[in-house]
């Protein structure tokens, strides 16, 4: 059991609900993704056909996890792609590390990979004197101010665009003040054209890894992923052990459902397919591809049957789209990498549920997240789950801090509470001095202050039901 | 200390080792593909679809025949008061191209040596690119490209305008069709692409913008060969 844990989210949340900004622009942003969304799938038939197919497809992958991982290694490995497996985090960056390091690299241009913010590459590689720079629009604006990105398919929804446009005129050279989004996108293009083509090495996330033909997708809009994986010599992609499928045909439902479900696009700009690097008689593409495949937690989180389903993430972001917390307090608050429905219980499972305790329980369990989630990921049982896990240690599971939530006031409580439940007269007393005095307890008291701060606080009634039962009788009406 | 590389072996024993301790494969659930099934279009709805999803996200169209699309390839560049265009001397469609370019005007530029000799001129002058494909999607619009030797990768990313030949009679009705009929799903060169328009951001404030790193336009040359 551990000490009294301070309750991160809940306080983070509360100081996000005082900003009306932050609430406008996310706002804004996420009833524009939930119209778009809903938009791309009229026909409820096809959507839930299209739902049952990508989990069909996800499930079966992670059934023969070990062997397509295997399989990806030897495909890749014949296309000429290096493959290279990480235990940890820090395991990943030093492989990253040594691969540049081995080529003199010292400029790394990255397009989007929420693994690579999983492992805090870029602030590693700046320690070691390499420039990891952000490519993709949204994280090169966050990278500017030195954030975090807030949701994981729009990093910088967070601000508007006086915001940005304040913060370009600041911080890029020559730059002037202007509020006209086509300007601002022009000013980072011109910056980040010159930085593709400088750039000693490019970085890339996967959205889906196919073992058959040792293929790496990628979805995106911008072009930056194009630029990073093709323009400089040497191409490294990260992924989580997880993103692995057997074949390119389980790709195009998965592609079709996660661009519907993530922008509501029916398709992306670009889907590049990468299998190897420059082969014979090309003229451009990187001379090296390396494949880091990340494990971090998640071969714990596949050991446990119900677990498991939170590997069938293909990262589309819905959930937090329709969350009823996640659009109010934004994803800043979850203080995780993966914030939202999604984050709520792969962060616990990734740090420990006793630590981010505050995650599990941010949560009003409504369903929104499960019923949107296009691989049909049951995130409020999950939720449940983890929080029974959080405060026990009496199943036998992998839940990586399992029962080190409990705090020293529940247990206090909870062991009050069965001492005077276990004693009827002490309960008839207990309850006696409940209805009598209940009322006069300051709304500012221990456990009853974290339900009255948002709330009124109860009026317990005069008499209690058995009091009554045993005065007036009992009727069957 | 061990090397990166026999930690990343030792890594790669245990990660294995754990999947594998996690149980039995299990029975596979079946997969129900009817969904994608019913994504089927007439030959010439196939070509209205796929221009109609590709001009939602900006993309142009120019209406060409397998005899004149050259013609209408270079009246576009004079129109635009293009002053160049990259193309594929080795590629069909980059030789056609070629054979038919007369002297003059805006001027076909060769992508035939490495990237490393090109970087500068490549970023820096080139007006546009030219390319074919092998294909293109109907539910959503799209085209298929795979750029290799004859078509380097990049013609179709770096200038700020990418002129693409799409025969419509290559049009198939989805992504997951074209990638039986093509045989993608067996062997794959080093690079193949699907593009559905030119490149594009909403990061800020969800407003659209085009041509954030890659082509600000992109243009179809539509050849109805299914006469």
């Amino acid at each position: 059991m551990h000490a009294e844990k301070e309750i991160h989210f809940r306080d983070a949340a509360a100081k996000a609900l005082l900003d009306p900004q932050l609430r406008a622009n996310f706002r804004r942003a996420m009833d524009g993704l939930i119209t778009k969304r809903k938009a791309q799938f009229p026909d409820p038939r096809d959507l839930q056909d299209l739902r049952d197919l990508s989990t069909a497809i996800r499930s079966r992958s992670l059934l023969c996890l070990p062997e397509l991982l295997e399989q990806l290694e030897a495909s890749c490995t014949k296309n000429g792609i290096k493959v290279h497996w990480a235990e940890t985090c820090e395991q990943a960056n030093q492989l990253i590390l040594g691969i540049l390091q081995a080529k003199g690299a010292k400029t790394l241009v990255k397009g989007k990979s929420m693994v690579s913010e999983e492992m805090h590459l870029n602030a590693f590689l700046e320690s070691k004197g390499i420039e990891a720079l952000e490519s993709d629009l949204g994280e090169y604006i966050i990278q500017l101010d030195g954030e975090t990105p807030s949701h994981i398919i729009m990093p910088a929804i967070h601000k508007n665009k006086d915001q940005i446009a304040r913060q370009f005129s600041q911080k890029i050279k020559d730059a002037k003040y202007t509020e006209d989004v086509d300007e601002l996108t022009a000013m980072a293009r011109k910056v980040l054209r010159q930085k593709f083509l400088d750039a000693d090495a490019g970085l890339s996330g996967v959205n889906f890894a196919v073992a058959e033909t040792g293929t790496l997708c990628l979805v995106e809009n911008e072009g930056n992923g194009r630029m990073s994986t093709h323009v400089p010599p040497v191409h490294i992609a990260v992924m989580g052990l997880e993103k692995v499928v057997a074949q390119l045909e389980d790709v195009a439902p998965l592609y079709a459902i996660l661009t519907r479900s993530a922008t509501g696009q029916a398709v992306s700009t670009y889907f590049n397919l990468i299998t190897g690097p420059r082969g014979a008689g090309e003229k451009d593409g990187p001379q090296e591809v390396h494949l880091v495949i990340l494990d971090n937690g998640r071969s714990r989180i596949y050991a446990d049957p119900q677990l498991r389903a939170t590997l069938r993430c293909i990262r589309c972001g819905a959930c937090m789209n329709h969350c009823p917390v996640y659009t109010r307090v934004g994803g800043h608050a979850y203080e995780a990498i993966y914030p939202g429905p999604i984050g709520k219980i792969l962060t616990p499972q990734m740090e420990g549920v006793g630590v981010r305790h505050d995650l599990i329980h941010g949560s009003s369990l409504c369903g929104a997240c499960g019923e949107v989630c296009p691989v049909e990921i049951p995130i409020p049982e999950i939720l449940v789950r983890l929080r029974r896990e959080a405060t026990h240690d009496d199943m036998a599971s992998t839940v990586a801090g399992k029962g080190t939530g409990r705090t020293a006031t529940e247990d206090w409580a909870w062991r009050l509470w069965a001492g005077v439940t276990k004693r009827p007269a002490l309960y008839r007393v207990a309850t006696w001095f409940a209805t009598r005095f209940g009322k006069a307890l300051p709304a500012s008291a221990p456990l009853i202050k974290n339900w009255t701060q948002s709330r009124t606080k109860p009026v317990p009634a005069r008499r209690s039901l058995s009091e009554r039962m045993r005065a007036e009788g009992a009727s069957h009406e | 200390m061990s090397s990166p590389n026999s930690s990343a072996a030792e890594s790669r024993t245990a990660i294995l080792g754990r999947l594998r301790a996690a149980g039995e494969s299990g029975p596979l659930p079946p997969l129900d593909t009817a969904v994608l099934e019913r994504r089927q279009w007439p030959a010439v709805e196939r070509a209205t679809r796929l221009r109609k999803g590709m001009e939602a996200v900006h993309t142009e169209f120019l209406e060409a025949t397998p005899a004149d699309w050259p013609a209408v390839v270079r009246a576009f560049c004079e129109r635009e008061g293009l002053r160049n265009l990259l193309y594929g001397p080795t590629s069909e469609a980059g030789a056609a191209l070629a054979a038919a370019w007369a002297p003059g005007g805006p001027q076909l530029k060769p992508y035939d040596r490495p990237v490393e000799a090109f970087k500068q001129e490549l970023f820096g002058d080139i007006d546009a690119g030219f390319t074919g494909t092998v294909g293109g999607v109907a539910e959503t619009g799209g085209l298929l490209l795979l750029p290799g030797p004859a078509e380097p990768r990049l013609m179709s990313l770096v200038p700020p305008v990418h002129i693409a030949l799409l025969r419509a009679s290559t049009i198939q009705d989805s992504f997951w069709s074209a990638v039986k009929a093509l045989g993608w799903g067996r062997a794959l060169p080093p690079n193949a692409l699907m593009i559905s328009g030119p490149s594009k951001t909403a990061d800020i404030e969800q407003t659209l913008a085009y041509g954030v790193h890659g082509p600000k336009r992109l243009i179809v040359v539509l050849v109805d060969d299914l006469k």
